[in-house]
C-alpha cells in the first residue's frame, strides 16, 4: 500500500510552540472535525475530540506542540536575546533559521567565544534583519516565541523534517480517527499541549476525561547511527512498543496486549526501553486514582533538531497497531 | 507597618504558624469566610459581585531557612538548609532557633588559623554551626531540639530613598498585598489564598488549588532582582524601581499571552510601570496551579527583590505601590469581566 504523508508534511510545518498552540489546534479541528461526535478545547488549550463507543474509555494522546526560542529582550541595535521553550539545544540552533508566528523570520546566530563548548543560550541571540531597536519591535514582542524553520523532504524510505515531534503523533492520531469508522470503544482523543516543558496539558485533560485506559502517541530516540548510546531500537525495524522511560513504566497488561495484537496481525514491532525522557503517558497513568497507560512510539533519529527523520513503514505500522489496539476489547 | 510584623515573623516552610496567625488576625473582619486546610494553607473566600469565573489569589506564606540536625558535644548545633540558600551566605549571620528564638551566630573558623587554600573557597555547611552561647551537650538540650526551625534574625529597616531592608520579603511582600487587597477591594468575589511550603517544591499550592478549582489564578511574589551595571540587559532579571515585574515564563509555568496582554494593557492604560520578568529561572505556586484539575489560567506579578533568599533582601516601596495600583486595576477589569 502506498500512503501518502502530504498531511504530515502540512502538520510539520504548522505553527504551534509550547502555550501557543492555538493555530495548529485550528489546523487540526479543520481535519477531523467531520469525523468525530463531540469537540472541546480546555482552559489550557487542549483539543480534545471524542469518538462515541460503548466499551472502555480511552485516552489517545499526541502533543501538538512544538519547542521554541522564546524572545526576553530586545537590545539597542534591534538583536533578540531568548531562552528555551523545551529542550532547545545551542548547538543545535547555531545557524538555524528561525520563524515568527505572524511569519517574521530570523537567523540564530551566536556572540564570538574562544572556547565554543562554553557556548550557552544566554550567548546566543536571534537576529531578524532590523537594524535598530524600534525597528525590531514593530516585529517581535518580548515573550514572543519562533519555532525552528526548515524544509521537509522525503524519500521512498523516510521523511527527514523539523517536528516529527509530535506532529507525526498527530498525523498518526488523525490517520485513525478517519479510519475507525464504527469504534467499539468510547475514544478521547487529545491532541494536547505543552508536552515539551513537562506533560502539562496532558494532566489537565485526563482529569477532565477520567480515563480507564492511556495510549500516547510519540517519537522516541534511535540505537542505530554511527557510535550511537545503546539502544534497541532502529528505524524501519516496526512500531516501538515503550516499555518505560522516566515518566512511566509501561502497565504489563497493556504491554502485553500490544505485543499480542502486533504478533496475530503481523505487524512489525520493537520494544522501547528508554533510559531518558518522557511523554503524555507519564502523566496520564498517575491521574486521579491511576489509569492503566501504554505508549507506541515511533522510532526517530536526531530528535530535538531541525532535521528529525523517522521510516515511512514505522509510522504506518504504527497508526496499524493503534487501530487494532483501539478495536480490542480491552479487557485489561 | 505591617510588612514589618510580617517579614519579622516566623515562618520557615512548615513551621508557618507564627505568620498564619498573623495573617489571620489582619483579615479575619474582612473576609466572607475561612479556613485553615489540612496541610496548613489559609483559604479565604471574600463574596461580591460575581462574574461566573472563579478568581484566585495566592501569596506563600513561608520563608527560607535552615533546621537543626545534631547537638554536638560542644553545644555547638548542627544545621541543614530549608530552601535554596547560597551557603556563603551563611557564616556570621544572627539566627534565632527554635519555638523560644534562641539567639544564635552562625561561626566558623577565624580567618587568622584558616589555611590559605580555606580563604579561597566557601565554607561547606558541615564546616559551619550554630553557637547559642551553650558550654555543653546538656545546657544546649535543654533549650534545643534536633528538628527545631531556624530563622535569620533581622530587623525590618527602611532606608535610603524609600527602600526596605528585611529578611523573607520572599514572599511577605506578596502576603502583604494580598492582605491590603482583601482589606481594600470591596465587590469582588475571590479567593485570597496563602500557601505553606512553597520554597520546598510548591507543595502547599496543589492542594489550595485542588479545593478552590479556579479558572484564573494571580500568583502574587518577591522575585529575583539583580540589576547591576554593566549586564547585558538580556541577563537582567527585574530591575529595582521600574514596576510590578510580570512573568513570561520559568521552569514551572508558560504564562498564558492572551492573559499577560491584557494585564500589559490594563497597566499602560492606567499609567502604571512594568517590567518583564526576563529570566527562565525559578518557579512559583503557579507550576501547580495551573495544571491542577482541569487547568487555570495564570499570571505572576512580583515585586523586585534584591538579595533574595538572604537575611538582608531589599525592595522599594515604590515598586510595592505600583504593585498594588495594578493589582487594583486588575480587580476593577475583572468585575468588569473583561479578564
Amino acid at each position: 500500500m502506498e500512503k501518502n504523508f502530504d498531511l504530515l508534511k502540512e502538520l510539520v510545518g504548522v505553527y504551534g510552540p509550547s502555550s501557543n498552540e492555538k493555530a495548529i489546534r485550528d489546523f487540526i479541528t479543520k481535519e477531523i472535525k467531520d469525523f468525530v461526535d463531540e469537540i472541546e478545547v480546555d482552559s489550557l488549550g487542549n483539543l480534545i475530540v471524542r469518538k462515541k463507543g460503548n466499551g472502555k474509555k480511552v485516552m489517545i494522546s499526541a502533543h501538538m506542540d512544538q519547542i521554541g526560542l522564546m524572545v526576553i529582550d530586545i537590545d539597542e541595535n534591534g538583536f533578540l536575546r531568548f531562552t528555551n521553550v523545551g529542550g532547545i539545544s545551542p548547538s543545535v540552533s547555531l545557524s538555524q533559521q528561525v520563524i515568527f508566528e505572524n511569519g517574521t523570520i530570523g537567523v540564530v546566530y551566536a556572540e564570538p567565544m574562544e572556547d565554543i563548548s562554553k557556548r550557552k543560550l544566554e550567548n546566543m541571540y536571534i537576529d531578524i534583519g532590523a537594524f535598530s531597536k524600534e525597528e525590531a519591535e514593530k516585529k517581535v514582542g518580548i515573550g514572543d516565541i519562533c519555532i525552528y524553520k526548515s524544509e521537509f523532504a522525503e524519500n521512498e524510505n523516510v521523511v527527514f523534517t523539523r517536528y516529527l515531534d509530535d506532529r507525526v503523533g498527530c498525523f498518526i492520531a488523525i490517520e485513525a480517527i478517519k479510519e475507525i469508522s464504527s469504534p467499539k470503544n468510547d475514544l478521547y482523543f487529545v491532541f494536547s499541549v505543552q508536552e515539551e516543558v513537562g506533560l502539562r496539558g496532558a494532566k489537565t485533560a485526563a482529569f477532565k476525561i477520567n480515563p480507564d485506559i492511556g495510549m500516547a502517541l510519540d517519537v522516541t530516540s534511535h540505537g542505530d547511527t554511527p557510535k550511537a548510546k545503546r539502544f534497541a531500537v532502529g528505524l524501519d525495524k516496526g512500531a516501538a512498543i515503550k516499555v518505560k522511560d522516566n515518566s512511566v513504566i509501561t502497565h504489563p497488561k497493556v504491554k502485553e496486549l500490544l505485543v499480542n495484537l502486533a504478533s496475530k496481525a503481523n505487524i512489525p514491532y520493537q520494544m522501547e526501553v528508554l533510559e531518558f525522557g518522557g511523554t503524555d503517558s507519564g502523566a496520564i497513568h498517575t491521574s486521579r486514582e491511576g489509569v492503566p497507560s501504554g505508549v507506541i512510539s515511533v522510532p526517530t533519529r536526531y530528535v530535538h533538531s531541525t532535521v528529525e527523520m523517522a521510516s515511512k513503514n514505522d509510522i504506518i505500522n504504527c497508526q496499524k497497531l493503534l487501530v487494532e489496539f483501539l478495536n480490542d476489547e480491552l479487557n485489561i | 507597618m505591617l510588612l514589618r510584623e510580617l517579614t519579622e515573623a516566623s515562618g520557615v516552610s512548615g513551621n508557618e504558624k507564627e505568620v498564619r496567625d498573623l495573617i489571620i488576625s489582619e483579615i479575619k473582619d474582612y473576609v466572607s469566610s475561612f479556613k485553615i486546610d489540612r496541610i496548613g494553607n489559609i483559604i479565604a473566600h471574600k463574596k461580591g459581585k460575581s462574574t461566573g469565573k472563579k478568581l484566585m489569589i495566592t501569596a506563600h506564606m513561608d520563608e527560607v531557612g535552615l533546621i537543626v540536625t545534631e547537638i554536638d558535644n560542644m553545644g555547638l548545633l548542627k544545621f541543614i538548609t530549608v530552601g535554596g540558600i547560597d551557603k556563603r551566605i551563611l557564616v556570621s549571620k544572627t539566627v534565632l532557633v527554635g519555638k523560644e528564638k534562641i539567639l544564635g551566630v552562625i561561626g566558623a573558623k577565624p580567618i587568622h588559623l584558616q589555611k590559605k587554600e580555606e580563604r579561597t573557597k566557601a565554607l561547606n555547611l558541615d564546616e559551619l554551626y550554630i553557637d547559642i552561647g551553650a558550654s555543653t551537650k546538656e545546657e544546649a538540650e535543654e533549650k534545643i531540639n534536633v528538628g527545631d526551625y531556624v530563622l535569620f534574625s533581622t530587623k525590618y529597616t527602611e532606608f535610603g530613598d524609600d527602600l526596605i531592608k528585611a529578611k523573607a520579603l520572599d514572599n511577605r511582600v506578596g502576603c502583604s498585598l494580598l492582605i491590603d487587597l482583601v482589606k481594600e477591594v470591596e465587590d469582588i468575589e475571590f479567593y485570597a489564598v496563602f500557601t505553606v511550603m512553597e520554597e520546598v517544591g510548591l507543595v502547599g499550592a496543589g492542594p489550595a488549588a485542588y479545593e478552590v478549582d479556579p479558572d484564573i489564578a494571580i500568583i502574587l511574589e518577591g522575585t529575583l532582582c539583580y540589576d547591576m551595571p554593566k549586564l547585558d540587559t538580556h541577563l537582567i532579571p527585574t530591575y529595582l524601581n521600574k514596576g510590578p515585574a510580570i512573568s513570561l515564563i520559568d521552569r514551572t509555568t508558560i504564562y498564558n499571552k492572551e492573559m499577560r496582554d491584557k494585564i500589559v494593557g490594563i497597566a499602560e492604560e492606567n499609567n502604571i510601570p512594568y517590567q518583564f520578568r526576563k529570566t527562565s529561572m525559578g518557579g512559583n505556586d503557579s507550576g501547580k496551579i495551573h495544571i491542577a484539575k482541569e487547568g487555570a489560567v495564570t499570571t505572576t506579578i512580583s515585586v523586585p527583590c534584591r538579595y533574595i533568599h538572604s537575611p538582608v533582601s531589599v525592595m522599594s516601596r515604590k515598586d510595592y505601590n505600583n504593585t498594588f495600583a495594578l493589582l487594583k486595576a486588575i480587580l476593577s477589569e475583572f468585575k468588569r469581566e473583561v479578564l
